[in-house]
């Protein structure tokens, strides 16, 4: 029964994965950009609702409401102000200026908030150790439920608003070709902007449920980024869905690998990662030398 | 072709042989360093040659090969770790840190099947979950007692003079065994591939350029560099914990050391290096806010000035300190460049594949960044 337990609590760890990948997948599949401060935009947003909630006893959800405006609003400036300039300059700046961004900010905010390790469960009350027995011993934490029905909706929210809507039409048109859908009457720069802010508040949505299932410091964002980006390559690039099973997958992984070994958590993370990766390589390499079953064709 | 083509192809030219024979100099009064300098500049100077090298490896990776790692710490970390694991085995202490660099090398063959199928971004954060991994696995070694680390107790068997002069002498020779090999491989034919594959993979695979053996052969150059990095890193400072040597911070300064110094030229992660020692020298004990202003500075230096400022001088007078490219003079002044790169190098070599006319177009070698 433990085994079941540990599952269905590692699938929930999944939705975590997929609603903290949902930014990194969005920007990928319409900017081309993997942003390597990602993770450290999560962590900024949780320590702004940190010092929201901690300053004035507002609940860290009521915080949300005010920091998620401002993490849009950082990226539209990051689109505008860095990235436009980055992306003009070739495949390979963005990388190096996002590098630099996470830097500045894992630094900034250890200067500010020091290596004290902090978490917003002490401001949610109940709510963060609350759970529900499913039989009398399979139990699911009610946050973990939260996290995940909210993946769900945001992954699922994106996706309608990418199909049905004008502006979700005007992104997608611009994702597979910028200059063209300008000639259309698209501008294609604030689609961009629009859609880095879409990211970067993502990412703010993602940190605050962070930091309310775990603790954090300021060095936590690259670990959050990885992990992220495994969800999105185990899933699949470009797919919003797939970004869901990815992370479940890598949950499911790694809640297993801790049972293995208090390390195995990380170790059977990244190793699942790396076995999705081979295999998809692999399956790639096979079809461009004429399918898996030329391998098993009688040779001439 | 004509018996006057109207130009040479040079590849010295009277500055270049002047800055050559200038190195060379230094490099004799560097070898005699530790009977010359002071204790504290010896291993001042020791550190400096480390970061050189971990700058050179990272500019032949990204600045020649396009390949943007932000996981070199791995073989930084493994080339420290296997080191280790020969002395404990019996290995006496030099010996030990080659030959734990080069078997952090060859653990970079197999990583590097999986890896160099991976393009641009995916590559960059791929190598960094297999510089995380790593460090997990090593931090599981027993010998390692996790994260508390192990000393290298054999290197007490030195006097505390004799070892520094060792640790000096060993990296200066690193350093310049392996300048000498960047040096080789881009003057030759690999040199001019592994750019093609930079600015067009797949033009330049199209071309004949063989891809992937290129990449290969120089991640496992940066591969080495870096773990002969890290096991002189352990040879100065004794302890080995992996959070220390797996830490991104490298890869943070390897970044700004190219990115200031030139991404894509030789002389540049040299003066990158040479930048970081110093600012590290004045403003490293201001802690965190040094780290901002080398994060800033990265981000500022690959917006406005891509090619670093030994690219920009490069780039504003046509110079060229050390004779890795080629060059054309002009003999009569109404020359087409393009026939005049043609022609010399029919008359170089008989006629190499066209490809290497335009990636090594003289002082024109803009990086495509």
């Amino acid at each position: 029964m433990t085994w079941v337990n540990q599952l269905l609590n590692g699938v929930l760890l999944g939705g975590y994965y997929a609603l903290l990948a949902c930014g990194l997948s969005f920007m990928f599949g319409v900017m081309r950009i993997i942003n390597l401060a990602h993770g450290d935009f999560a962590v900024l947003a949780a320590c702004l609702i940190f010092l929201i909630a901690d300053l004035t006893d507002i609940s860290p959800f009521i915080a949300l409401i005010a920091v998620l405006p401002i993490m849009a609003a950082i990226g539209w400036g990051l689109q505008r102000w860095m990235l436009e300039r980055s992306l003009r300059a070739g495949a390979l700046v963005p990388l190096l200026t996002t590098f630099g961004l996470a830097i500045v900010i894992e630094n900034g905010l250890f200067e500010y908030f020091g290596a004290d390790t902090r978490s917003l469960a002490p401001y949610i009350g109940d709510f963060a150790f609350d759970s529900w027995a499913i039989t009398s011993n399979i139990y699911v934490g009610s946050l973990a439920v939260l996290i995940f029905a909210v993946a769900v909706v945001l992954l699922g929210g994106l996706k309608l608003f990418l199909t049905h809507t004008s502006l979700g039409r005007e992104i997608r048109a611009t994702a597979e070709d910028p200059d063209t859908a300008e000639l259309v009457g698209i501008n294609a720069r604030a689609v961009y902007a629009i859609a880095a802010a879409i990211a970067v508040a993502s990412a703010g949505l993602a940190g605050m449920f962070f930091a309310m299932r775990a603790v954090f410091t300021p060095y936590s964002g690259p670990e959050q980024l990885i992990f992220a980006f495994e969800a999105v390559v185990i899933g699949g690039i470009g797919s919003l869905s797939g970004t869901l099973i990815g992370g479940i997958v890598l949950g499911v992984a790694q809640t297993l690998g801790a049972q293995i070994n208090p390390q195995g958590f990380f170790i059977a993370g990244h190793l699942v990662f790396l076995a999705v990766l081979a295999g998809r390589l692999t399956i790639a390499a096979l079809q461009a030398r004429g399918g898996v079953q030329r391998l098993f064709a009688r040779r001439p | 072709m004509s018996k006057d083509p109207g130009f040479v192809v040079e590849r010295w030219t009277r500055l270049s042989a002047a800055s050559s024979i200038g190195a060379a100099v230094l490099l004799v009064v560097l070898a005699f360093g530790p009977l010359l300098f002071a204790a504290n500049v010896v291993d001042s100077l020791t550190n400096l040659f480390i970061y050189l090298i971990l700058a050179v490896m990272w500019n032949a990776l990204a600045g020649y090969a396009g390949l943007v790692s932000v996981g070199q710490q791995a073989f930084f970390g493994l080339g420290a770790y296997f080191a280790i694991q020969f002395s404990y085995h019996g290995v006496s202490v030099y010996p030990a840190l080659l030959l734990g660099a080069l078997l952090a090398g060859l653990v970079s063959l197999p990583i590097s099947l999986l890896m160099l199928r991976l393009r641009a971004g995916e590559f960059a954060i791929g190598m960094w979950v297999v510089a995380e991994l790593v460090h997990l696995l090593v931090a599981l070694d027993p010998l390692i007692n996790g994260e508390t680390g192990v000393s290298m107790i054999a290197l007490n068997a030195f006097s505390p003079d004799g070892r520094r002069a060792y640790n000096y002498w060993m990296a200066l020779g690193a350093m310049v065994g392996l300048l000498a090999v960047v040096f080789a491989l881009l003057r030759g034919r690999l040199g001019v591939s592994v750019q093609a594959i930079r600015d067009d993979e797949d033009a330049a695979e199209s071309v004949g350029v063989r891809v992937l053996a290129g990449k290969r052969t120089i991640f496992f150059l940066a591969a080495f560099g870096c773990a002969l990095a890290g096991s002189l890193w352990l040879a100065t400072s004794i302890t080995f914990q992996p959070r220390t040597y797996f830490g991104i911070q490298w890869t943070a300064y390897m970044i700004f050391m190219v990115l200031v110094g030139g991404l894509g030229t030789f002389e540049g992660p040299i003066i990158g290096a040479v930048i970081f020692f110093l600012i590290e020298y004045f403003f490293g004990e201001t802690g965190v806010w040094y780290l901002v202003g080398l994060g800033a500075s990265a981000v500022v230096f690959a917006l406005f000035l891509p090619r670093g400022l030994w690219g920009a001088v490069e780039h504003r007078f046509g110079i060229r300190l050390l004779p890795v490219g080629y060059s054309l003079r002009m003999l009569r002044s109404n020359f087409y460049p393009g026939v005049a790169a043609a022609a010399a190098h029919d008359q170089q070599n008989g006629g190499p594949p066209p490809l290497e006319r335009g990636t090594t177009g003289g002082n024109e070698n803009t990086p495509k960044y």
